[in-house]
């Protein structure tokens, strides 16, 4: 799924608005959690996940291909933790007690 | 540090787009959970300049219960990951360059 699909999908299941709003609120919901982010802060979506920052020390790295050294500065790098809700979701089920659907028995014979 | 909920994206929402708070609030759910539902499904979802949350399928291993020691299967699963864009990962750090956005 890309960001236009969410849009399509979006704009589909709510007629009643224009398509340039249904555009404005998928952009608003990420410039919002990027702006939160560059501050520092945090964004925690229950069920969802949490977006954060870790901070990189800066470091001496190295060119790869040339074996010089380089000055790798200091950055913060953004981070995301799925809630437990996603994580047990796109693992099929809960946890504990794996709710997978039984498989269709296969054609006998 | 503040913590940003949703109470703070719908607000968000609301100022920008007009709409109700209700209505708002109700778009959000929507969004993430159209996300959440590709996701389970296996499929990963690529966010243009924001990231790409991918779904990852990993393979049986031994772990070891660090305490005491015993070796219990870790099953196969399947993981999601985040992968930041380009411009994120340079909104984050303004004066440093960054490569190519090459992957969402």
């Amino acid at each position: 799924m890309t960001r236009s699909e969410l849009i399509a999908q979006l704009a589909a299941s709510n007629q009643h608005l224009r398509q340039p709003d249904v555009e404005l609120i998928v952009s608003t919901i990420f410039d919002e959690i990027t702006e939160a982010l560059a501050r520092g802060d945090r964004v925690e979506l229950r069920g969802f996940g949490a977006f954060s920052i870790k901070k990189r020390d800066p470091r001496t790295g190295r060119n790869p291909r040339t074996g010089t050294a380089v000055e790798v500065s200091a950055k913060a790098v953004p981070y995301f933790k799925p809630g437990k809700e996603l994580r047990e979701r796109v693992n099929g089920g809960p946890l504990q007690a794996p709710a997978r659907k039984p498989r269709a028995p296969s054609p006998v014979g | 540090m503040k913590t940003i909920t949703r109470a703070n994206l719908a607000e968000a929402i609301y100022a920008q787009v007009g709409l109700s708070r209700n209505e708002s609030a109700a778009l959000l759910e929507t969004v993430l959970e159209r996300m959440s539902a590709a996701l389970a499904s296996g499929e990963s979802v690529k966010i243009s300049a924001f990231g790409s949350f991918i779904v990852r399928q990993k393979g049986k291993r031994v772990g070891r219960n660090p305490k005491t020691g015993v070796e219990v299967p870790i099953l196969p699963r399947k993981v999601l990951s985040f992968r930041p864009s380009q411009v994120l990962k340079a909104r984050l750090n303004p004066g440093q360059s960054f490569g190519p956005d090459d992957d969402a």
